[in-house]
């Protein structure tokens, strides 16, 4: 077989099985393609060894019919994973050096189930950005490009190096992680599919924090049957996450049956947003058509309080971040800044926190202070959290209606270029998640499916949002979804 | 609410981040921005509206209060930029 690279998790799974390949050859195709692709700056820290040693033990497995699904498959891990012995910098300077003598709960279920870990991906620093702009390693890039322009365009953020790989066939699938929307944005930027689970259903233990409220984790795919595959493998109880769930985790590739018809699926007119482009206005109403022809039902919803969305996001988000980040301090792991003589412990935490965190972490960790600070709690923080409440409630009610999903476009526009929102305030950059910033409040399940191709021939992406805990009937329209869309298209490799 | 330098800079050793008093004026203007943003907030009525505090209705789990890990004094300190004689360094705090 060539070009294992470029298989997906389902069709390597079955060629393992039927013993067609190796895990050690699917490994190898994978860190060639790694090795090629430097330009892309996906993978940040590269872990040859470990991959082929599990590639080995995965392969000894496979032979002894002790095979579960993502046994010998080649994935990548966010950087914002601990994962033992190997660098977990959250793509931060204050974290340089930083080799975490435990495992990620969901990393270590990868593991234990027999993927192989190819190295970690690039992200935004904290997972702070939607564009993969703001990390210690540098940009991030995207695989695409308006077509024969070499402008280069961001796979979309924060888990951006996780979706730049994918898309590019470096590894078959890779974890990401979605506090407001850094999961699903850089899957519909790179063409790939990106699940965010309901908030409970990974546990969140050695993932780095940023906003724990609001933080799950999920898998980046080459398709929707692999999401299934790896978000089953991903999700379960964790006595070490108090808010994980203690809820059996179903086989959710065996209920992928494309069959839709009787569901009833909502359209929010809230998300009809002034200014958006034709392109995403027409693939929005493509999507609802080809639900339509599937047998759905297409029911016009409201979600009222969708426009105060990303206002609670900007005090919740930072508010929880500046408490989270307290802990790099320059004491117990990472980088410390050089003191002068003199220098006493505050102005080692000052100097650390200036040097250590870049221009977006120091931002949001200062609104997050000063939201909680004494006399203006009340007024942005306690009220963010009531008009949480209330988008919570948009759903709840949406869903009492008897609507099984909702479907949504996953971003405003397309993948934009590296350095084009320099000059844009800070507010211009939130806009992206838009659209994907109220599921995380509401912590429900949300799923980026690629359906079409701008006029650029870049890929754009619909949302669909499922009912908590419902992530098998959500990935499920997805399926109908995207066998309705055929969306095939491949970036044309450059690098 | 608007925000001015002085209170930049509040907020900055409030977050124990080192902000030179050049840097003041543009933090400023961006804490104007975002806090401009958040403002859209008072358009809502939340009266009689709780605080989120769980987005799922779950009772947190409980465990018995025991030491559960520990004797791992060599991994604690593993990453310490300065360790010394099985503690965490730090600089002088008390004159």
């Amino acid at each position: 077989m060539s070009d294992l690279n470029k298989l997906g998790l389902a069709e390597a799974r079955d060629a393992l099985r039927k013993g067609d390949v190796t895990s050690v050859e699917l490994t190898e195709a994978c860190l060639k393609a790694i090795d090629d692709a430097d330009a892309l700056n996906a993978f940040v820290h590269k872990t040859p060894e470990i991959a082929l040693e599990r590639a080995k033990t995965a392969d000894a497995r496979i032979k002894e019919g002790d095979a579960p699904a993502m046994c010998g498959l080649p994935i990548g891990i966010k950087d914002l994973f601990c994962t033992k012995g190997v660098p977990s910098q959250a793509a931060s300077k204050i974290l340089e050096g930083f080799k975490p003598e435990y495992e990620s709960t969901v990393s270590q279920q990868l593991a234990d189930a027999g993927a192989v870990m190819l190295g970690k991906l690039n992200m935004d620093e904290f997972a702070m950005g939607s564009s993969n702009e703001t990390s210690v390693y540098g940009n991030a890039v995207s695989p695409w490009r308006r077509g024969n322009d070499d402008a280069q365009l961001t796979p979309g953020g924060s888990s951006g190096g996780s979706a730049s790989a994918v898309a590019a066939d470096l590894c078959l699938a890779a974890t990401g992680t979605d506090t407001g929307g850094s999961i699903r944005q850089p899957a519909a930027f790179t063409g790939i599919t990106g699940i965010k689970p309901t908030y409970g259903r990974c546990s969140r233990w050695g993932i780095v924090a940023f906003a724990s409220s609001l933080d799950q984790a999920g898998p980046m795919t080459k398709n929707v049957r692999d999401a299934a595959i790896m978000l089953e493998t991903m999700c379960g109880h964790d006595p070490k996450d108090s808010t994980s769930a203690e809820l059996a985790v179903p086989n959710f590739e065996a209920m992928l049956t494309g069959d839709i018809k009787g569901k009833k699926i909502g359209i929010p007119k809230e998300y009809r947003m002034d200014g958006m482009p034709a392109e995403i206005e027409k693939l929005w109403a493509d999507g609802a058509e080809m639900l339509k022809a599937a047998g759905a039902e297409i029911v016009d919803i409201s979600l009222p309080h969708t426009k105060y969305a990303l206002p609670a996001y900007y005090v919740i988000a930072p508010a929880e971040a500046s408490s989270n980040l307290a802990r790099y301090d320059g004491v117990r792991y990472g980088r410390r800044a050089t003191l002068a003589q003199g220098d006493g412990i505050t102005e080692m935490y000052e100097k650390t926190r200036a040097e250590g965190f870049g221009h977006e972490v120091q931002r949001r960790v200062m609104v997050g202070t000063y939201v909680l600070s004494a006399g203006f709690y009340d007024a942005y923080y306690n009220r963010a959290r009531r008009v949480r409440t209330l988008i919570k409630k948009d759903f709840e009610d949406v869903f009492a209606a008897g609507v099984d999903a909702i479907l949504t476009p996953a971003t405003p526009s397309a993948s934009f270029g590296l350095g084009e929102m320099t000059e844009a305030d800070p507010v211009q950059m939130y806009l992206n998640d838009v659209f994907t910033v109220t599921v995380n409040l509401a912590g429900l399940p949300g799923v980026s499916v690629p359906a079409g191709l701008d006029a650029q021939g870049l890929p754009l992406g619909l949302q669909l949002i499922g009912r908590p805990w419902e992530e098998g009937d959500l990935l499920n329209t997805a399926y109908a979804l995207e066998n309705a869309a055929g969306f095939v298209a491949k970036p044309g490799k450059w690098w | 609410m608007s925000i001015d330098q002085s209170t930049a800079a509040k907020v900055a050793k409030l977050a124990r981040i080192k902000v030179e008093d050049d840097a003041l004026p543009a933090l400023a203007s961006e804490f104007n921005t975002i806090l401009g943003f958040i403002e859209q907030l008072n358009e809502v009525d939340v009266e009689g509206v709780e605080p989120m505090v769980s987005v799922e209705p779950m009772r947190l789990k409980r465990r018995e209060d025991v030491v559960t890990d520990g004797n791992q004094q060599d991994k604690v300190l593993a990453n310490a930029p300065d360790a010394r004689e099985g503690f965490f360094a730090v600089p002088k705090v008390v004159e």
